[in-house]
């Protein structure tokens, strides 16, 4: 720290130089020991630019302080490589949400700019995590349509991909089928699967080296420093992992009470397809050909005894089927029995183009299904006449499966893990101390739980793609595995730069690890919400930095402190803590400090200073990277300086949390419950430390949080640590 | 020109647009990411929640806004539409015309100008059911944070003027014009993403007609806090809150003398809907009128948790006729499943309408519904909406599916 040389530079543009004393601003900028400080008009334009510039070379500054608008705003137009970087956020934190000229606005302002003057002496250049070799080569997982495509198309952007299929042969699902639903324009006839042809492609491919009947038996490390073992002993390195693992239909014998198993001429929708692909379509009873088909949507699917949810490509599958009776013989009838139709997009010129055709469909439910002599009998409840009918000399029932993804384990729960709930080895055996697969979403997919986001998943470098991910038809898997491959090209080419991937994208801080003070509590490992930290058998935290997203819940969870980034600490921000001026309680000046989500919450107070909305001057915001990244001690640091409250606003949690690092605002939330009792046993009331859950729309409910928490301060009275 | 030179246009900045952007400038390739609107975030900008985890949508938008800031590969044109293409895979000359802002790269959010405007337009990001003053930020998360001047406002040279004194910065050129001008690039994503379908053509369903029927789009405007009435769900007629709102879905859609095809999201976007309506109105009723309700793969989920609220009644009919009594609207259709005439009073009537791809460029291949093809020529990406009527999941799936295939196409 000693070569610091700190330079301040204060903008007096967009309202800061008439709401706050300037001058006094610049004299405590100076006493806070800035070697440098200068004031400027307007500190965004070229020409306040080209000042800081200049100011850094003459001066030989090595870090910089812009008291002015938030750290949101100009980002772009604020370059300074080379130079460590702090923004005081004057405009939108002091001037445009204070009333100008006051002594509360100023004091502040004072504070904001100490804040940023204690970060600027903590904070430190990035230095990228470049250790060892970084190994770019693409595994992927599933040698179906989507880890073919996603194998070829890395292989195409020119990446070395190393393909495993646990079976002998490639294809996948797609081998049983006779031809696939439409892909493309004027989507009213199915295709030819083109799997030979992908096959085909996939082995001419000089990048793509093959294991077939391979299964994975571990794999270590993480991104870019994957060592991945299989089965046969041999072993691979590998940079990010594609998990195509496919899906399973529905199984058949859970659907005896629809007559599978019971009656011979009771198929399912993938049996179906065997006949069709043998050339005709018969009755397995007695070889006969097929001229009447009842087709039975959803079979064993949006029912929740068996799959609750729906499988997306079941209804387009029957409608091609019935294309494949109409193409052996145009007099024969189709029956399609349904609850809804889901033909979304073009699909619905299938669906279309098969009324035309003159297949009935019927919603409602089967009753009951029967062969006297021959032909089946099915009484349907016809939910549109309100009545039950009869369907009469059917030679074939067709029963259309659902999807079932390959990571389901026969006899899971399809809720998600929770807790301490460890899964089961079984495709990708990760060892990760937060356990061997891909964390599941419900009915076991483990897909990404953002709908803006949806390859994020909780293991860098690991993507789902295909049917493994959500139930969907050919066509979208092979895009899924495009997207996959890019993301998964993407991690590789980020991590070997020594950045962070998404969401902090490009990020080069990492955290470090000070061992010689570590007590082995196992906190960082056990809530690091991405698995990025293993364990040794004493309990020593393994960290594992390819894997890491930089949230810092490590960092919060740690009792000693010992684990910081370069230009994020817990030092750092307990320092500016203490750096907040607290005035006796004589002054009936109370201080709250409000911790706030970066992501979320500091937007929200942005958006409010946008529309110039007054708040208490008492506050003083501090933007942490993820909520989750809040250690206790800084609790203890605020209150124990006479700090009479402290608000903490992070993103929702629950079943539906919207937090981007998982856990990190409910891990906040849940140190709090702690410390709250510790405030108990200090005879500081627990309503001093508040915490909110808050989404980018709730833009009416902060003020009023932060008015009813100024009111439970007052009636609580001064902290009583004041001036101690 | 070297792989790692070449550039790739993204012509588009919806979330499909700036997703495939985004994903190929991570990855390392120089990108160009162009759209004709002042800010970037396309649709999804203008939506009040996500679903099914109802979400604002805001929140990923700023996680890209902050992958855009922190990223100098990708530079962003905004108000800037692509004219002509010329050349091929690997060395495209594509010909651009931007419309000016009038306001430069100086301008600081500070407001100051909108404060200074006597002139108010009708603001378009609320389907104009509101206005806006004609020097304005684009909306409140508006990327990039910069004012613009509506050309309305620069043709009133006098109120111009008044503007452009107000702005402390020098921000405002009243002189800027359009300008046209040349790019090489390697590869072309074309994500242009989509427009509501206008259900005025359907005359039976009286839009434009009763102020009180309004379409979905408009809905995420009232339910959203910027939105015409702060985020209050009112009758436009009376400013009234509604006490039945009923939802009618296939406005226009699966209907070969409108749209043909099922847009894929309305059934989604209506239960979403609903749930704005029971939230903020506890003694209202919420009736959805539908064909088929859409809820694929575990976004059944949503429908299921709706259906769990009894003040949400479904009714499997096709709407055939809206008119007004009195200060109520009237529905006529056929309950399809109890056999019988359906009768509906409503105080407010949602039309759930489609997905109108917006095709950017004649050259560009379509399929009867308008919709990009997947066979362009070599050097061509296509992505999102544009393509396929899809929520935003699969858009984001897709506009990552084509920043890989841009990506081979510099590497051919």
């Amino acid at each position: 720290m000693a070569d610091k040389k700190i330079g301040t530079f204060i903008c007096t543009g967009c309202e800061i130089g008439s709401s706050v004393d300037v001058a006094a601003l610049q004299k405590l900028a100076t006493s806070e020991k800035a070697a440098h400080c200068a004031t400027h008009a307007c500190l965004c334009s070229a020409e306040g630019v080209a000042t800081v510039k200049q100011a850094i070379a003459d001066q030989q500054l090595t870090t910089v302080v812009l008291a002015a608008c938030s750290p949101r705003a100009m980002q772009e137009v604020f370059q300074f490589p080379g130079s460590e970087l702090v923004r005081a956020n004057l405009r939108e934190g002091v001037a445009w949400t204070q009333v100008a000229g006051e002594e509360d606005t100023q004091h502040l302002a004072e504070d904001y700019l100490r804040m940023g003057m204690e970060q600027a002496r903590r904070t430190g250049l990035p230095a990228p995590y470049l250790e060892g070799e970084f190994e770019k080569r693409i595994l992927v997982v599933g040698g179906g349509v989507a880890g073919l495509t996603a194998a070829l198309e890395a292989a195409r952007a020119g990446y070395d991909v190393t393909l495993l299929e646990k079976s002998a042969e490639l294809g996948g699902f797609a081998r049983r089928l006779h031809r696939s639903v439409p892909s493309k324009a004027p989507y009213r006839e199915s295709e030819a699967t083109g799997i030979d042809e992908l096959v085909a492609q996939v082995k001419d491919q000089k990048r793509i080296e093959l294991r077939l009947e391979a299964e994975v038996e571990k794999i270590e490390g993480g991104p870019c420093k994957f060592e991945v073992t299989l089965k046969d002993g041999k072993a691979l390195k590998a940079g990010a992992i594609i998990l195509a693992a496919g899906f399973t239909p529905y199984d058949a014998g859970k659907l005896g009470h629809l007559g599978h198993g019971r009656l011979k001429d009771v198929v399912t929708s993938v049996e179906l397809e065997a006949l069709a692909r043998e050339g005709k379509l018969v009755r397995p009873s007695d070889g006969k050909p097929v001229e009447s088909v009842l087709f039975v949507q959803c079979a064993g699917s949006r029912d929740k005894d068996h799959l609750p949810y729906c499988s997306s490509i079941c209804c387009q599958t029957s409608l091609k089927q019935a294309a494949y009776l109409r193409a052996q013989n145009p007099k024969a009838q189709a029956y399609v029995l349904y609850k809804d139709m889901r033909t979304p997009g073009q699909a619905e010129e299938l669906y279309r183009e098969a009324q035309r055709q003159g297949t009935v469909f019927i919603r409602g439910e089967l009753k009951e299904l029967a062969q006297p002599n021959g032909k089946i009998s099915a009484s349907v409840h016809d939910l549109l006449l309100a009545e039950d009918v009869t369907l009469e000399d059917l030679d074939l029932v067709v029963l259309a499966v659902g999807q079932r993804p390959a990571t389901l384990m026969e006899g899971e729960n399809v809720e998600p893990l929770q807790g301490d709930a460890v899964q089961k080895p079984a495709i990708l055996k990760l060892n990760y101390r937060q356990g061997p697969e891909l964390p599941n979403l419900r009915y076991g997919y483990p897909d990404s739980h953002f709908i803006c986001f949806p390859y994020e998943t909780r293991r860098t470098g690991i993507f789902a793609a295909g049917t493994v991910r959500r139930a969907m038809g050919m066509a979208e898997a092979k895009r899924d595995a495009q997207g996959a491959a890019l993301k998964a090209i993407q991690a590789v080419e980020m991590i070997s730069r020594g950045e962070a991937v998404h969401p902090r994208a490009g990020d080069q801080t990492y955290p470090e690890f000070f061992m010689q003070r570590c007590t082995q509590c196992k906190r960082c490992t056990e809530e690091c919400p991405f698995g990025a930290i293993n364990e040794d058998a004493k309990a020593n935290p393994l960290p594992n930095p390819t894997r890491c997203r930089r949230c810092g819940v490590c960092m919060g969870a740690c009792p000693e402190r010992i684990i910081s980034f370069k230009n994020y600490s817990v030092d750092m921000i307990g320092s500016m803590i203490k750096a907040i001026h607290v005035p006796d309680e004589f002054e009936e000046k109370p201080r709250i400090l409000g911790f706030v989500c970066e992501n979320d919450a500091y937007p929200v107070l942005d958006r409010l200073a946008q529309a110039k909305e007054k708040l208490s001057p008492f506050v003083r915001f501090v933007p942490l990277r993820c909520m989750g990244s809040m250690n206790l001690v800084w609790v203890a640091d605020a209150l124990s300086k006479g700090i009479d409250g402290l608000l903490f606003f992070g993103c929702h949690h629950g079943d539906d949390y919207q937090c981007h690092f998982i856990k990190g605002s409910e891990l906040c939330a849940t140190r709090l419950s702690k410390v709250q009792e510790t405030l108990d046993r200090l005879v500081l009331e627990s309503a001093r430390v508040r915490f909110e859950q808050i989404s980018m729309n709730d833009v009416e409910k902060v003020p009023a949080i932060i008015s009813e928490f100024m009111e439970t301060l007052e009636g609580l009275g001064p902290n009583p640590y004041k001036g101690f | 020109m070297a792989t790692e030179k070449k550039k790739i246009l993204v012509v588009g900045g919806g979330i499909a647009g700036m997703t495939a952007a985004l994903e190929a400038a991570e990855v390392g390739r120089e990108v160009i990411l162009c759209e004709r609107r002042p800010y970037l975030g396309g649709r999804v900008a203008q939506l009040y929640r996500y679903f099914p985890k109802l979400c604002p949508p805001a929140c990923g938008l700023e996680i890209n806004y902050k992958r855009i800031k922190a990223n100098p590969r990708l530079q962003v044109l905004t108000l800037t539409e692509v004219v002509s293409v010329s050349g091929s895979e690997g060395a495209f000359k594509v010909t651009l015309r931007s419309s000016p802002r009038y306001v430069n790269e100086k301008c600081t959010c500070c407001g100051k100008c909108a404060e200074a405007c006597a002139l108010e337009v009708p603001d378009l990001f609320n389907y104009g059911m509101s206005t806006v003053k004609a020097a304005h930020l684009p909306h409140a998360n508006a990327f990039p944070a910069r004012y613009v001047l509506e050309p309305e406002l620069v043709a009133k040279r006098e109120l111009a003027e008044k503007v452009k004194a107000a702005c402390e910065p020098g921000a405002i050129d009243l002189e800027e014009s359009g300008k046209s001008f040349e790019l090489e690039v390697g590869a072309i994503v074309w994500a242009t993403g989509w427009d509501p379908y206008d259900p005025t053509g359907v005359q039976y369903y009286g839009f434009g007609k009763h102020p009180d029927v309004i379409t979905n789009v408009m809905m995420e405007r009232l339910a959203a806090l910027d939105g015409p009435t702060g985020g209050k769900i009112l009758r436009r007629s009376d400013g009234a809150a509604p006490q039945h709102v009923v939802f009618v879905q296939c406005a226009g859609s699966r209907d070969e003398h409108h749209l043909a095809h099922c847009s894929g999201v309305c059934c989604l976007a209506s239960l979403k809907q609903a749930t704005y309506v029971r939230e903020q109105l506890p003694e209202s009723k919420v009736t959805i009128c539908y064909i088929d309700i859409r809820t694929p793969d575990r976004l059944e989920d949503f429908y299921l948790k709706v259906q769990q609220d009894p003040a949400v009644a479904f009714v499997k009919s096709k709407i055939a006729d809206i008119s007004a009594k009195g200060d109520k609207l009237l529905l006529h259709g056929e309950d399809t499943l109890a056999g019988k005439r359906v009768q509906l009073e409503a105080d407010l009537v949602v039309l759930a309408t489609g997905i109108v791809p917006c095709r950017p460029d004649e050259s560009l291949k379509v399929d009867e519904n308008g919709f990009l093809t997947r066979d362009q020529v070599a050097g061509y990406g296509v992505a999102g909406c544009a393509v396929a009527p899809v929520e935003v999941s699969s858009t984001v799936q897709d506009g990552t599916a084509a920043a890989l295939r841009a990506i081979q196409s510099l590497a051919r």
